[in-house]
């Protein structure tokens, strides 16, 4: 067994060991955090894993905005721990969930073993067709290129599950800011870090997606960064969330998908199909894209964060 | 037993995991938890067939990463519409079960105000 | 030379990696949470600055050394940020109790 292979092991069972750890603490707040370890943990497999892009993906949405997310409903909702204890069901329950879970675990396990060799894989093909894309970073290509259609169908689902999220307000409140206002001492620590952070991180962001084309990174990351820089502003009271009701939001919400669906739609005049580009301008194209792409993610992953309106706007 | 293979099944446990937590535990946020650990099992599934499948210069196959991405966007906007319902079930309720003969909360007088 | 450089970076990585694990054994064995938060201080400034010190060599450019020290200094920022607001609560907690 070689070092490396060692230490991936050890990466490995501290995977596993949190991930039970987060099953059996009692507390949902401790579950939450451990929740965010996991995610980091994970990141690092990531990187073994050779995909650098999922790496940083994972380590902005699903470590560290979920967790965010997790926290503040696990903060919200700590009055209701003590009545669910009391429906916790009993070990014949248990025991079969078990039996479920071990038998889905057992048949994965077996798909993992016996994959086929050789691999089958599609790197050649995208390889091959990646210098008229003029991206160099060959998932960046995927996602923009290949793949587009995808990339701007999830735009559009994550945008519904903001409208969805939205909806959930109470009838009278609707248009107005969401969340609560935060309140925190305007020369304390957090509204320090509020505003000194935000210009680093937007820079960092744009650097991130703007770097997508060449070197692991991309528009998901870069957008998310900017979110969370957002969110910070939010919660340390430098800056309140915006009504819905607003229209230069809804605008900023919808450009990301709307500047995807014209250079789609552009596409049939110029290179013959839908969402193709002319090799001549595709690294344009997709600039172009994943400006509005930024954009708009920064603002959905922020809004999504921030809830459904509970404070009217109208005085 | 080679790395890629190890954290196969590390992503096969994960799963198994993730599906004994979402069944076990009682309390809605517990079981949205469970939920993403689950999916991080899924994601690090294919990620190993993206690593399998390296080769023509890259560490590995391009397609299942970017799926990966996507599905970790849409995984978190699929949690936050979770969360926002759950906080909302609370709001009305009083209580956070997903029993069906909960008692009614505060609201059930003023249904019409939603 | 790259021998001297490779000697250096391997030495300031492990004395990092000691500061690491000096820091989660405090969190681990350290009674409450102002003693732990002073634990973590250290793995944060110590350990990553000196992990980041023998990383400077094999970064490969200037733009990227710079890059790492940047992660360093926010890193140290948000870290202080964090203890500062963490240990605020714990005294407020202690003194409700």
């Amino acid at each position: 067994m070689s070092w490396t292979l060692a230490l991936e092991a050890g990466l490995a069972a501290l995977v596993l060991g949190v991930a039970v750890w987060t099953l059996s603490v009692r507390q949902t707040f401790a579950a939450v955090v451990a929740f965010v370890v996991y995610g980091l943990a994970l990141t690092l497999v990531w990187v073994r894993l050779s995909a650098l892009d999922v790496a940083l993906t994972e380590a902005a949405i699903g470590s560290g905005l979920t967790g965010v997310l997790l926290l503040g409903a696990a903060a919200r909702l700590r009055a209701t721990e003590a009545d669910a204890v009391a429906e916790r069901p009993g070990a014949g329950v248990r025991a079969a969930a078990a039996a479920l879970a071990a038998l889905v675990a057992l048949a994965l396990a077996a798909a993992v073993l016996y994959l086929p060799e050789p691999a089958h894989t599609l790197a050649p093909a995208a390889m091959a067709e990646l210098p008229a894309t003029g991206m160099r970073n060959a998932v960046t290509g995927v996602l923009m290129a290949y793949r587009a259609a995808d990339t701007l169908l999830e735009k559009v689902v994550v945008l519904i599950s903001l409208i969805g999220v939205w909806s959930l307000a109470q009838d009278k409140l609707w248009g107005g800011r969401p969340g609560l206002l935060h309140h925190a001492d305007p020369d304390g620590a957090l509204a320090f870090l509020a505003r000194r952070l935000p210009p680093v991180g937007i820079v960092a962001g744009i650097y991130i997606a703007w770097l997508g084309a060449d070197q692991p990174g991309g528009a998901f990351p870069g957008g998310t960064i900017i979110a969370a820089m957002w969110l910070l502003a939010m919660m340390a009271g430098v800056t309140d969330a915006p009504p819905i009701s607003r229209r230069w939001l809804r605008l900023v919400l919808v450009a990301g998908p709307a500047v995807f669906l014209a250079v789609g739609f552009s596409g049939f005049f110029t290179a013959g199909a839908f969402l193709a580009y002319p090799v001549a301008y595709a690294k344009a194209l997709i600039v172009v894209i994943e400006v509005g792409m930024v954009l708009t993610i920064a603002a959905t992953l922020g809004l999504l964060m921030a809830g459904p309106p509970e404070r009217s706007d109208k005085p | 037993m080679t790395s890629v293979t190890l954290f196969g099944l590390l992503g096969a446990l994960l799963v198994g995991l993730g599906l004994f937590g979402l069944l076990v535990h009682p309390h809605p946020l517990r079981k949205i938890l469970s939920f993403n650990l689950l999916g991080g099992g899924v994601f690090l599934l294919f990620g190993v067939v993206a690593r399998r499948g390296a080769g023509a210069g890259l560490g590995g196959d391009p397609v299942p990463q970017a799926l990966v991405i996507t599905g970790l966007v849409v995984a978190f906007a699929a949690t936050a519409l979770a969360v926002v319902l759950l906080l909302r079930l609370f709001q009305e309720s009083g209580s956070a079960t997903l029993r069906t003969d909960a008692p009614a909360g505060k609201d059930a007088g003023g249904a019409a105000d939603h | 030379m790259s021998l001297v450089l490779d000697v250096f970076s391997i030495a300031a990585i492990c004395a990092g990696a000691f500061f690491f694990l000096a820091g989660t054994a405090g969190l681990l064995r350290f009674p409450d949470a102002l003693t732990r938060l002073h634990a973590l201080t250290k793995a944060d400034n110590l350990g990553l600055g000196l992990v980041v010190l023998g990383l400077l060599p094999r970064a490969g450019g200037v733009l990227p050394a710079l890059k790492l020290i940047a992660i360093w200094l926010l890193v140290l920022l948000a870290s202080a940020i964090v203890s500062q607001l963490i240990g605020r609560a714990a005294r407020r907690e202690s003194r409700l109790q």
